[in-house]
Parts: C-alpha cells; sequence; structure tokens
C-alpha cells in the first residue's frame, strides 16, 4: 500500500477507454455505412443529398445509441452535440471553402512581378506575366490606412462619450450611430460624391474614398468600443478618481489601457467592415490603371474596385487577374489585423 | 446570527488572550462568577470578550493639533433621487486616530464615507445637505478643486482593484502620474509606501510583476499603499477585508495600525471584532426603514463595553443585526 502511495503516478481516470468509445465507434460505423446505403437506394443524390442524410443518419444513431447505453436524458444531450457540431460547420466549412477556392484560384498568379507593376502599360488581355496590381495594392493601403485615422478617433470618442461622458446626448448619438450603421455603402459613396466633388469641386482621389469609407467605419467602431468601454469595471475609474485624477486622466490611464485589445479589436472589425468595399470607392477614387502614390489628388485604383473592373473586362485573364487581386486583398488585411495586434501589444504588455 | 456572532467571538478570544494577559485574568474572573443558563453565559462571553478587546488598545488621543484639524463632517445628510439616505451625521475625525463605523447592511455607513471625498456625487441622482471640513474649510464649497480633496482624502475599496493593465511598480506610483505630481525619488517612494502597506517584502523581487497575479490580499494591500503614494491626511477604507481571508485580514490590520500614527483612517467594517481591534473611536449607524443615522458614537472601549444607547448594545451583543 504504501509503496503505491509513495510513486503516484499521473493518470487521467475521466479520459475515456476502449470500451467506452465503443459504441460511438459502432454509431459512425452505422451512420457511414447507413447514408451510403441510402443515397444508394434512393433518389437522394448529389452532395446536397448526401449532406442532408448524413446529419440526419448523425442524429438518429447518436440519439438512438445514446438512448440504449443511458438513458432519455442522454439521447437528448447527444442529439442536441450533433446539432451544435452541424451548426458550428456550416459556419466553417463555407468560410474555408471561400478561402481554399480563393487560395487556389488566386495565388497560382502571385509574382514578384505584380508587386513592381501596374496597368498603365499593359492590355487587359495581356498574359498575366505582364503588368501586375501594384497600384491597387497602393491604393487599398492608402484608403484602409486613412479610413481607420479618420474614424478610429471619431469612433473612440464617440464611445468615449457615449459611456464615460455620459452627456446629454449620449442616448442621441448613439441612436445616430446605430442609424448609421445601416447606411448603405453605397450611399456613404454618393455623400461624399455630392459634398466633396460637386459641392466643393474637388475631384477623384484616394482621400476621398478614405472619407467615404471612413463613414461606414465609424459606426462599426464606435458600437464596438462602446460595448468594450462596458465591460470595464466601475471599480477601477472610481479608484483612479479617488486618487485625485481628473476623469480625462483616469480615462486616457486607466480605462483606455485596461480596454486595449478590446479596442483594436474595434478598429480590426472597422477594417474588416470596409477592406472589401467597392460601391463608396466607384464613385470617389476614379480608377486608375497607373500608380498614384499622391493620396490627396488624382485618380487612384483599388483592390476591390482592380477586381471590379477585371470581372466586369470577362476575359479569361482578366477574371484570373481578378481572382489574383481578391486573393492579395485577403493578405493585404490579414497584414493589417497583424499590425494592430502587434501594435497594440507592444504598449504596456512589455513594458 | 446571535449563534455566528459567538463563534467569531469564541475565535476571538483565544487571538486576544495570547495579545495580553489582562484578557485571561478576566476570562477567569468570568468563570467563576459563573451565570446561570448557558444562552446567558454565551453573550456574556462575547460581550466581554468584544469589550476586553476594544480595552485592551490604548486610545490614541489624536495629533490633531499639530498636523491641523482632522476631518470633520458637520450635520451631513445624504439622498439618492426623493430616498433620504442619511440623516444628520456629525463625526470628527481627528488626526492619528482611527474611527470605525459599523452598523447593519443599508443604513448608510458607505454612503457616508463616500460623502468624506466627494465620491457621493457620482452617483447620478445623489444630493447632499451639510458640510465636510477639511482643516477647516468646506470641501463642497463652491469652487473648491475637487481632485485636490481626493488627494488629501484617500479611498481604499470593499474589492481590491489594482490598476490591470499597470504593474505592481505602476500602481504604486500611478496616484503620482494620475494626479500629474512631483516625485524627485520615486524608487524610494515606491518602497516606502509598499512597506507601509506591509507588502515590501513580499513583492520586492517582482516589482515588474502585474498587480493581477498577487493574491487577494496583497492586492488590498497594494491598493492601500497606493493611495498611501500620493501622501494623503486621510485615508477611508469601506469594508477592506470583506473579501480577505483571516490571514490577509491580520496582515491589514496591522497595517491600518501602524498608519494610523501618522494619518487619520476612517474605516467601515462588519466585523465587530475588528473594529475592536483596530479602531480608537466607533460610530454605529442604523436604520430602521427611514434614513440612517449616528445612534452613538464614543471611544471603542466604551461602545464595546458599556454603550449608551441600548440599540447600540443590542447590537454589538448580537441580539440584532
Amino acid at each position: 500500500m504504501s509503496s503505491d502511495t509513495l510513486i503516484a503516478k499521473p493518470s487521467r481516470p475521466w479520459k475515456p477507454t476502449p470500451r467506452t468509445l465503443l459504441p460511438d465507434f459502432i454509431g459512425a460505423f452505422i451512420t457511414a455505412f447507413g447514408t451510403m446505403a441510402i443515397v444508394a437506394a434512393t433518389p437522394l443524390k448529389g452532395k446536397l443529398g448526401f449532406v442532408i442524410v448524413l446529419i440526419l443518419m448523425a442524429i438518429a444513431t447518436a440519439s438512438i445509441i445514446s438512448a440504449i447505453t443511458k438513458d432519455t436524458k442522454a439521447a437528448i444531450n447527444s442529439t442536441t452535440t450533433v446539432l451544435v457540431y452541424v451548426a458550428a460547420s456550416f459556419v466553417i466549412v463555407p468560410l474555408a471553402s471561400i478561402l481554399w477556392e480563393i487560395f487556389t484560384k488566386g495565388a497560382t498568379g502571385v509574382s514578384l512581378n505584380i508587386f513592381q507593376n501596374d496597368m498603365s502599360a499593359t492590355a487587359s488581355d495581356a498574359p498575366l506575366t505582364e503588368g501586375g496590381l501594384l497600384h491597387a495594392i497602393i491604393g487599398t493601403v492608402y484608403l484602409i490606412l486613412f479610413a481607420s485615422l479618420l474614424s478610429t478617433p471619431i469612433g473612440v470618442l464617440a464611445a468615449l462619450y457615449i459611456v464615460e461622458v455620459k452627456g446629454r446626448f449620449a442616448g442621441l448619438v448613439r441612436f445616430f450611430v446605430q442609424a448609421m450603421s445601416g447606411i448603405p455603402s453605397i450611399v456613404a459613396g454618393l455623400f461624399i460624391y455630392a459634398v466633396w466633388m460637386i459641392g466643393l469641386g474637388n475631384s477623384y482621389n484616394a482621400a476621398a474614398g478614405a472619407a467615404s469609407l471612413a463613414i461606414l467605419m465609424i459606426p462599426t467602431v464606435a458600437r464596438t468600443s462602446e460595448e468594450v468601454l462596458k465591460l470595464i469595471p466601475n471599480d477601477l475609474r472610481e479608484a483612479g478618481l479617488a486618487m485625485g485624477a481628473t476623469q480625462w486622466r483616469t480615462v486616457a490611464m486607466i480605462v483606455i489601457p485596461a480596454a486595449k485589445s478590446g479596442l483594436i479589436t474595434a478598429i480590426i472589425l472597422g477594417i474588416a467592415r470596409v477592406a472589401g468595399e467597392t460601391a463608396p470607392l466607384l464613385l470617389t477614387i476614379g480608377g486608375a490603371d497607373a500608380t498614384n502614390l499622391n493620396p490627396f489628388s488624382g485618380n487612384n485604383s483599388a483592390l476591390p474596385y482592380y477586381v471590379w473592373k477585371n470581372l466586369g473586362l470577362g476575359s479569361e485573364v482578366a477574371v484570373q487577374r481578378a481572382w489574383l487581386g481578391v486573393f492579395i486583398l485577403i493578405v493585404v488585411v490579414f497584414i493589417f489585423f497583424t499590425l494592430a495586434r502587434v501594435l497594440g501589444a507592444a504598449k504596456g504588455e512589455k513594458r | 446570527m446571535s449563534r455566528g456572532m459567538d463563534d467569531n467571538s469564541t475565535d476571538h478570544n483565544n487571538n486576544s488572550m495570547q495579545a495580553n494577559q489582562k484578557d485571561s485574568e478576566e476570562n477567569m474572573n468570568q468563570s467563576k462568577t459563573g451565570t446561570p443558563g448557558v444562552a446567558r453565559e454565551r453573550t456574556q462571553v462575547s460581550q466581554h470578550s468584544l469589550s476586553d478587546v476594544a480595552r485592551s488598545r490604548s486610545i490614541s488621543k489624536g495629533v490633531t493639533n499639530n498636523l491641523g484639524s482632522g476631518l470633520e463632517a458637520k450635520s451631513v445628510h445624504a439622498w439618492f433621487g426623493s430616498k433620504h439616505v442619511l440623516e444628520d451625521i456629525s463625526m470628527t475625525f481627528d488626526t492619528g486616530t482611527v474611527t470605525a463605523l459599523i452598523g447593519p447592511s443599508g443604513c448608510g455607513k458607505s454612503t457616508f464615507i463616500r460623502t468624506l471625498n466627494r465620491m457621493h456625487e457620482f452617483i447620478p441622482t445623489a444630493a447632499l445637505a451639510g458640510e465636510v471640513l477639511l482643516d477647516n474649510s468646506d470641501i463642497y464649497a463652491p469652487g473648491v478643486d475637487v481632485t485636490k480633496i481626493r488627494l488629501k482624502i484617500g479611498m481604499v475599496f470593499q474589492k481590491p482593484n489594482p490598476f490591470p493593465s499597470m504593474t505592481i511598480k505602476e500602481n504604486v506610483l500611478s496616484g503620482i502620474k494620475l494626479a500629474q505630481l512631483k516625485v524627485d525619488n520615486q524608487s524610494e517612494l515606491l518602497e516606502s509606501c509598499l512597506r507601509r502597506s506591509g507588502l515590501w517584502d513580499e513583492v520586492k523581487d517582482r516589482l515588474d510583476e502585474y498587480g493581477g497575479a498577487l493574491s487577494g490580499g496583497q492586492q488590498q494591500r497594494l491598493c492601500i499603499a497606493r493611495s498611501l503614494a500620493v501622501n494623503p491626511q486621510v485615508l477611508l477604507m469601506d469594508e477592506p477585508c470583506s473579501a480577505l481571508d483571516p490571514g490577509s485580514t491580520l496582515r491589514i490590520e496591522e497595517t491600518i495600525r501602524e498608519l494610523s500614527e501618522s494619518i487619520s483612517i476612517v474605516i467601515v467594517t462588519h466585523n465587530m471584532q475588528q473594529a475592536a481591534r483596530v479602531s480608537d473611536y466607533t460610530g454605529f449607524f442604523l436604520s430602521d426603514g427611514g434614513p440612517g443615522i449616528l445612534v452613538e458614537l464614543g471611544t471603542t472601549s466604551d461602545i464595546f463595553s458599556n454603550p449608551k444607547d441600548k440599540r447600540t448594545e443590542d447590537y454589538v451583543t448580537g441580539r440584532f443585526g
């Protein structure tokens, strides 16, 4: 006995043994063969029919086997478990297949070329080895950068007004922010077009595009920031104020650092909201085939615009270019996400 | 309730016996006299032990005259909306003393303590009447810089709330940054604050870790150190030990005793042993459905051994509340 207690072996008694797993294996076996048999025997053919039969079979076998080996409660439990897995796969499968499609169709065209050239000297039906999408990448980077610079302060400050200042118009501001998040993107583009171009007599440029994207981005940033700031416990604010800080110092030194990762998520969600927008850009950046490094003057391009344009051209090479544009757009957005996370983590957590 | 009280007090009886010999004498006396009826004896025991604890402390007279006039509340009333929650509270807190506020839940102790450093006004519907004088000037007078008031009257909250985004060191020094003060020697201040709050030896090698990594008791002492860094005249503590284990509570009580030499401390507590152990003066608050009132204020030994008011006696002996 004493030797047993002396040498205590770490074990996991809760881990399923082959014996307890046996019903599950039998269930999986029945599901798989049952599905194949039904698909073969009945007119339910094709991918869709297969998936439907598979789901129904999985639910049926899981609940029947649980009901036999355990009881009704266990049967309900396994039915819900299967439903949850099905729901989760309904989310993951489309996303994964979209990414896979973009990767297989877009990544093949990636070469160093496309980062060095634009389309100014290339015909639209020229092979992929000629030309590139430097102009569109630069345009998108400008757009995301300026839209973020415009909407982050406005969005976060609006959220601070609602949550921290609790001013007289907090309810009104929240209402307008919510209403703003319902604006169709083309309307945001039209607004900038009407005010900035027709009203003030400016011409197409990247900054105007960024302004129209900012209109779409502000509500996302503001609403997410508001939710994040609400999560900060009131204790912390009181602790700061009780130490003789003004409200501004408390917010800047305690509330915002505590909410930092959430606020970065808010910005990321905002970027995700606008990065793929095409409609407002049609009215604001003008579109271009040449690289334009000046965001404040002259037509510019963007990756969504590039995709839209090439899809419209319709030739085989153009469609390939469109896929390439989509792929690069996803890469650019991913780089922005990573950048936001890294910049956010660098402050505070490593000091 | 009365049973719980007895358990506590017997428990505490042992502690105090070790602390002073007077205690054991009294206990012997008591067992000789012996009262009929177990229940009665129990009450007696609890009463005795509490008043013994209270008496064993030598009352600090306060050194107010040397260091300014301390803090004084003059007929303070408080309201939340139309609900009158505090009625006519007048108390004086001299520098160098510890004042405990006891009373059942919901009787306005916390509200009162929050009126003392103007935290009351953060509740949107709050209203107030009366004066709170710090060094003979009203902190609610128009034109008073409220942030300066809160610098002089620090506060420790019920739940330990170190700033999550700051390290231990930054937490202690946060008051300096928050109030934009100039300090010549930050590391000296850091050490002295942590020493005064009794935390230095436990954290001196891990000052760059985050405050959240500490245990609950350590976090609370970190919060005390944080409020000491801005050198307050008064420290308000709103049930600082209610979320802590007995060991941490003991450490914080030691800390309070050490601090009481230089500043005045107001502590709200539900633990009457704690009030008896740490305080010089005790105020008993009570609300019978209406606004909370200050039933009795006196030296801690008076409150616990011969209270003037029947309600105080009932409360400290555990007959209600």
